[in-house]
């Protein structure tokens, strides 16, 4: 098994619910977040070109926070989800300067804290809060080894996106364009 | 053409508009640790080469500085640490794969020796220094008995951690600037340059000030090599690459970066050490002083920079 997300950058209008969504699900500490949106406007005026994109960890194959941590508190869950163990975590911030997409914050409590795809409630079958919140329905998750789950049907369909490829992270989250 | 990039909906001071997780404690534990691992790699070096009559600054009386040192850097690192409950989790697990822990490990072998050492010279600066219990002096005969054996251990540990203290950085390729494998050799080079001048400072004997400042000489040579190559290697790169080379090419970091780590901390002393060798009188302070203040500097300034740099999507 492996969780994936895909994001429609077309549908997408930008209203950050998601990250309302996921703040109050996931009880994010005030001054921090695990997702957000960022706009891309490109070309000159009246050429423009704009893209929404509702980021946040790209739960990487490859990921250099697990790679970097000294005591193993960042991980690969079930379904390559990455997550930190608070009670193994030291804060040494080594995982926040190793992410090149800067999808960690660490948290008031001490511990290193972003996006676990909502682990709580996709274990129970159940959607990411951002992904059932979205009002365009703009957000597709899955499981990439089930050919006939709704993130690999979209992928299987549309032209997609990872965000820095080059990194070689393999990231997990797909962007629709 | 790229207009703009609009962030909306992500708080965190820490991240935007730059990565800002790193503060002061991160370069000073790494130039503590490398000034260190200096002082300690000529002390064993020539404690094994049988010279420690010849230059006793370096095997005996440097080393005294080294525990203080190494256990001030510990405390940096400890300082930095977000959850400092938690610390000992640092020694439950060996991750090879992260230099923050094979790093910490090394210093968990460096710094007990670094005690051992001084304990076995304390009569250097306290003549008549007696232990008193009778097992303490058993075990201080052992360890003289092994001395060569421990100064081997030294010698392989003390490169490791000097070469660590660049690849902590250097393991990093979400920040261009630390991405580069030179980053190890440069800042053990680097280490060993503020190691060998803090040798000179304390040394009383000419001879042995002339060693090191030649010793020295070399060492900046081999920095500026690998600054140079770095920088080659940068702009033959990606974009990415050559955006942080260009944060000292032209950028924000041109200034402190050539005046203060190349001019001041490489250039100044190594003319004046080599004066030194042409006999001109050149009080031993200010190159010393200035090799290490650049070492320092040299920390602080890759720290902060390579915070700095970053992948653009
Ligand atoms: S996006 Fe960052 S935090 Fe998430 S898995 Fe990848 S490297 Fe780790
Ligand atoms: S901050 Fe925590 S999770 Fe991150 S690298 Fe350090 S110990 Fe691991």
């Amino acid at each position: 098994m492996r969780y994936a997300m895909a994001i429609d950058t077309k549908k997408c209008v930008g209203c950050s619910d998601c990250v309302v969504a996921c703040q109050t699900e996931n009880k994010v500490p005030i001054g921090y977040c695990r997702d957000w949106v960022v706009e891309v406007t490109e070309g000159t005026y009246p050429m423009l070109e704009m893209e929404i994109r509702s980021e946040r960890c790209n739960q990487c194959e490859n990921a250099p926070c697990v790679r970097c941590c000294p005591t193993g508190a960042s991980h690969y869950s079930d379904g390559g989800v990455v997550l930190v163990t608070p009670r193994k975590c030291i804060g040494c911030g080594a995982c926040i300067a190793s992410c090149p997409y800067d999808a960690r914050f660490p948290h008031p409590l001490g511990h290193v804290d972003k996006c676990t795809f909502c682990s709580h409630l996709i274990t129970k079958g159940m959607k990411p809060a951002c992904v059932s919140v979205c009002p365009t329905k703009c957000m597709y998750f899955g499981d990439l080894d089930n050919p006939r789950s709704e993130v690999s049907m979209v992928l299987k369909n549309r032209k997609w996106k990872t965000l820095i490829p080059e990194a070689g992270t393999k990231p997990h989250l797909y962007f629709l364009t | 053409m790229r207009e703009e990039i609009i962030i909306s909906g992500r708080m965190n001071h820490l991240i935007d508009p730059q990565l800002n997780i790193w503060h002061w404690h991160i370069p000073f534990y790494l130039f503590l640790g490398g000034l260190a691992a200096g002082i300690l790699f000529f002390a064993a070096l020539y404690t094994i080469q049988g010279k420690e009559e010849k230059y006793p600054a370096a095997v005996r009386k440097a080393p005294f500085i080294t525990p203080i040192i190494l256990v001030a850097g510990l405390l940096a690192l400890m300082l930095d640490l977000n959850n400092k409950p938690y610390f000992w989790r640092l020694y439950t697990t060996i991750r090879l794969e992260s230099p923050m822990s094979w790093g910490a490990w090394t210093l968990m072998v460096v710094t007990p020796i670094s005690f051992i050492w001084c304990a076995l010279n304390i009569r250097d600066i306290f003549p008549s220094f007696d232990w008193k219990y009778r097992w303490i002096k058993e075990l201080e005969g052992f360890f003289i008995r092994h001395k060569i054996t421990m100064a081997w251990i030294l010698l392989v540990f003390s490169v490791i951690l000097g070469i660590y203290t660049g690849i902590l950085f250097s393991a990093f390729n979400s920040r261009p600037l630390w991405n580069t494998s030179i980053l190890g050799p440069l800042f053990l080079a680097s280490g060993l340059s503020t190691g060998a001048a803090y040798i000179m400072l304390v040394s009383k004997s000419h001879a042995e000030r002339i060693m090191f400042s030649k010793i020295d000489l070399v060492l900046i040579g081999i920095e500026l090599f690998l600054i140079i190559h770095m920088f080659m290697g940068f702009l033959a790169s990606t974009q990415v690459q050559i955006d942080a080379a260009a944060m000292f090419l032209g950028g924000p970091y041109t200034a402190p970066f050539w005046v203060l780590v190349v001019f001041l901390g490489m250039m100044v002393p190594a003319f004046l050490e080599v004066m030194e060798l042409k006999n001109i009188r050149i009080p031993v302070l200010i190159p010393g002083l200035l090799v290490i203040f650049g070492g320092l500097m040299f920390r602080f300034i890759i720290a902060y920079a390579g915070q700095a740099s970053r992948w653009l999507y």
